[in-house]
């Protein structure tokens, strides 16, 4: 196979001051034509900034200390300028992982699409145009010609990376260079899309490097693996190898961390409910004037559920599905139109202000980003004890509570005086939940709480909340994207689609037969599927070994 | 923090400058025990012709530098005062428009482009020829033609920072909405309010000084607007008379403006315009 990209040595400087000298030290790699090469790592291992020094975008202060990267004959790190951005978009071509924001929102489609050729001065108006079409269909967006005159956020998160793929396309690049392109994606589009990459790859014969935190899309598309940690490249070797026999215990240590969908014993249950939902609905209308209706979006559409006592409910939908209003309308944050939010027999949907404001502790919450949900100025102590307080408990008994919880999630009680920023993003999330179990809720909501986190961090956490369910008996409200991270921690999971409830039942029966067709999509689209199927029969079958 | 406003130029000559009028006004009485009204010599004496008397005399025979530095006095206290007066209006009517909303909003909004529609300058002398011409009245004036910006970016702050999970979570809390406000959302505001009071200080300084130079000064204390606008008459044949007073309100706003550029750099490191990431 002829190569395409031979990396040797390559060394990226960071600026004085960094955490670490070099964001990438001595990496080396090869990428043939119609290759897929995977760079994993977690966020900060250096795996962007070895595409960014590529293509030419480093940030201000980020050198290329050493080494070479050879691309057609000559050394791509050393060129000019001018010849760089000749290459860019021509030959080396790169799709990012937002695709809104690396759209310019003021211009169509198609216009986009054609400047390509136009920056590199090809073709005239017409033939523009003629290519332009043949590149939207090609990537399969639905009706071409309205594609090209739509602007892009007219178009939805999967067309949208679509589009920025026509782009890339456009000159017939020799390599693509993706950057955690479906990230940003909900499952069933992120699995369109790497379909359309490995087909795309299949027909023009083009290297890719793809760049990924996450080893179910490395099991769907890699050819060859390199993982990489703190800047270096601790294994590499092809797709089977890395993933079957990893040989590095970092690489080992990432794929135990996977979800795998390794599905946990069930657990027999108190039937207690602690929450009940009956008939909830909430409908969100924007727009509409005097001449013009306003458009409606039915958020949550008639949903009851019950969560039993020590439960763990996971509510899996993606993103528009109305799972975050179902969960903060169970919280209160948001009121619904109509139905009853039954704790412990309180209707919360139905008090006052002032009655509400005295049972918030009943429900807590643990929210998705781990950086917006802690005030930056209060110190951790202050976070922990201003709920206690303002429910009237005595401020030393909730102070010690504070500084024995923070023993619980792992932290200890000397953090109770720091200040939020001097915590990585997984730290927060434990400040996060011990917060909500100082309230002594009866239920935590928990919206997406580790959807932030890296793999490694996300594995932890996990195992936090699972070790408070046994000791604490928490009842938890467990609200994601993932199915894989739904499976390892919930009793019982509940599918929502467009506001409604569309199937409920405990773990083994949704993800070995879902009745619903939209549970059944979902589940075939979780990325490496087939690989983590194989995992858990391998799995299951140790545990039947005495 | 400090250090990065440590690192700004611009800000830390400002700082100099300002300490520098500071101190000569604070000085005043020291340097020129005798009041900036006493008649000393012969008047239109031309700067650095006679010892004693740097900046010459005016028209009445009064020393221009003792003029300068007891107007430094009034300028940067009713540049103080009438911005802290201002903020007291702004902050706390933007912070109950955008934390509530609603008719909240709606009312306060309305009454701040109220003020807004009217011309600044036309107001301000519109009240202190309404009030009769005092220090109190000229500060207060001022505050009231300069608290509408201030209440419309606390109002977009607080709109911006409640919808932050670390709100909902005191919301979840069972914080009152009045100590949600006041212990949440309103410190989270506080950089960019900063910056604006610095900028505001100097505005003041400007209002003041062309109030006095209409004549709408108090006619009891000495200022730099009122030396040019005495000396307006006789700028041909006595130019240093509204030269010096013209180069102190320069120096002094240039110096404001330096610091709240220094400080919004400070506060936002994202935003500087350096791009030193």
């Amino acid at each position: 196979m002829r190569p395409v990209l031979t990396i040797e040595d390559l060394s990226i400087a960071l600026p004085a001051g960094a955490d670490r000298p070099h964001a990438v030290s001595g990496m080396s790699m090869t990428i043939g034509e119609g290759e897929i090469l995977c760079v994993v790592g977690e966020s900060g291992s250096g795996k962007s900034m070895t595409a960014n020094a590529l293509m030419g975008l480093l940030p201000p202060g980020v050198t290329v200390a050493g080494g070479r990267a050879v691309f057609d004959g000559r050394d791509v790190l050393a060129l000019p300028e001018t010849q760089r951005r000749a290459l860019r978009g021509r030959q080396i071509a790169m799709i990012f992982q937002e695709p809104m924001t690396a759209l310019n929102p003021l211009m169509r489609i198609g216009e986009q699409i054609s400047e390509v050729f136009a920056a590199h001065g090809m073709y005239g108006p017409t033939e523009r145009e003629r290519r332009t079409l043949a590149l939207v269909t090609e990537v399969g967006l639905p009706d071409p010609a309205k594609i090209m005159r739509a602007y892009p956020f007219q178009l939805s998160g999967g067309q949208r990376q679509r589009a920025m793929i026509a782009m890339a396309l456009a000159l017939e690049p020799e390599l693509l260079i993706a950057d955690e392109p479906t990230t940003a994606l909900d499952v069933t589009t992120q699995a369109q899309i790497l379909d359309l990459i490995l087909d795309l790859r299949r027909r023009r014969g083009m290297g890719v490097m793809f760049i990924t935190h996450d080893f179910g899309v490395v099991a769907e598309i890699a050819d060859k693996v390199i993982v990489m940690e703190k800047g270096i490249a601790v294994e590499q070797g092809s797709a089977a190898e890395v993933l079957d026999t990893p040989q590095h215990p970092y690489t080992s240590r990432l794929l135990d961390a996977i979800p795998t969908g390794r599905l946990p014993e069930a657990r027999s249950l108190e039937p207690a409910p602690v929450l009940e939902l009956k008939g909830l609905r909430k409908v969100y209308r924007t727009g509409g004037g005097l001449f013009r209706p306003p458009r409606e979006v039915r958020a949550v559409d008639d949903v009851s559920l019950t969560i039993g006592r020590g439960e763990v409910l996971g509510l899996v939908g993606e993103s528009g599905s109305g799972k975050s209003t179902l969960g903060r309308t169970v919280v209160r944050l948001v009121t619904p139109d109509a139905g009853q939010v039954l704790v412990g027999g309180t209707d919360l949907a139905a008090l006052s202000e002032e009655e509400l404001r005295k049972s918030r502790g009943k429900v807590q919450m643990v929210f998705q980003d781990p950086y917006a949900s802690l005030n930056p100025r209060h110190r951790i102590l202050r976070a922990l004890t201003a709920g206690p307080v303002a429910m009237g408990r005595p401020r030393a008994a909730a102070e010690a509570k504070a500084r024995e919880l923070l023993e619980i999630v792992g932290l200890g009680p000397e953090a109770a005086e720091r200040f939020p920023h001097e915590f990585s993003g997984g730290q927060r999330q434990r400040i996060g939940i011990a917060r909500a179990l100082a309230m002594e809720p009866e239920l935590i909501v928990a919206d997406e709480a580790v959807s932030a986190l890296d793999v490694s961090i996300q594995a932890q956490v996990l195992d936090l909340l699972r070790d408070l369910r046994a000791r604490l008996g928490l009842s938890i409200l467990f609200i994601t994207h993932d199915l894989r991270v739904a499976a390892q921690l919930c009793d019982r999971i509940a599918v929502m689609q467009t506001g409604r409830l569309v199937e409920m039942g405990a773990v083994h029966d949704i993800f070995l037969a879902p009745r619903d067709p939209y549970t059944r999509a979902l589940l075939a689209a979780v990325p490496g599927a087939d690989w983590a199927a194989e995992n858990r029969m391998a799995g299951n079958a140790e545990g039947a070994r005495p | 923090m400090i250090r990065r406003f440590a690192s700004n130029k611009g800000a830390v000559i400002g700082v100099l400058i300002l300490l520098a009028v500071i101190a000569l006004a604070v000085s005043a009485d020291l340097l020129f025990p005798r009041g900036p009204w006493a008649m000393v010599q012969r008047p239109f004496l031309v700067p650095f012709s006679t010892d004693g008397l740097p900046l010459g005399t005016d028209t009445l025979g009064r020393d221009v530098a003792a003029g300068l530095v007891h107007g430094a006095r009034v300028s940067l206290l009713v540049g103080l005062v009438s911005t802290l007066v201002a903020l007291m209006i702004g902050v706390p009517l933007g912070a109950v428009a955008g934390f509530y909303g609603g008719w909240a909003d709606e009312g306060a909004m309305r009454f701040t482009e109220f003020f807004q529609t009217i011309p600044n300058f036309a107001l301000a002398i519109v009240l202190v020829a309404i009030l009769e011409p005092t220090l109190g009245s000229i500060t207060l004036a001022i505050a009231i033609v300069s608290w509408p910006p201030v209440a419309r970016l606390v109002r977009a702050e607080v709109m911006a920072v409640k919808r932050r999970d670390y709100v909902d979570a005191a919301r979840l809390a069972g914080l009152s909405k009045f100590r949600i406000l006041t212990g949440e959302v309103l410190p989270n505001t506080v950089s960019p309010i900063i910056v604006m009071a610095s900028l505001m200080v100097a505005t003041a300084i400007l209002l003041e000084s062309s109030l006095s130079f209409l004549g709408l000064g108090d006619p009891n204390a000495m200022s730099w607007g009122y030396m040019i606008g005495a000396a307006r008459t006789v700028i041909r044949s006595a130019w240093w008379l509204s030269f010096f007073p013209g180069v102190a309100i320069l120096l002094t706003v240039l110096a404001l403006n330096l610091i709240g550029e220094g400080l919004s750099d400070a506060l936002n490191p994202h935003l500087s315009r350096k791009g030193t990431a």
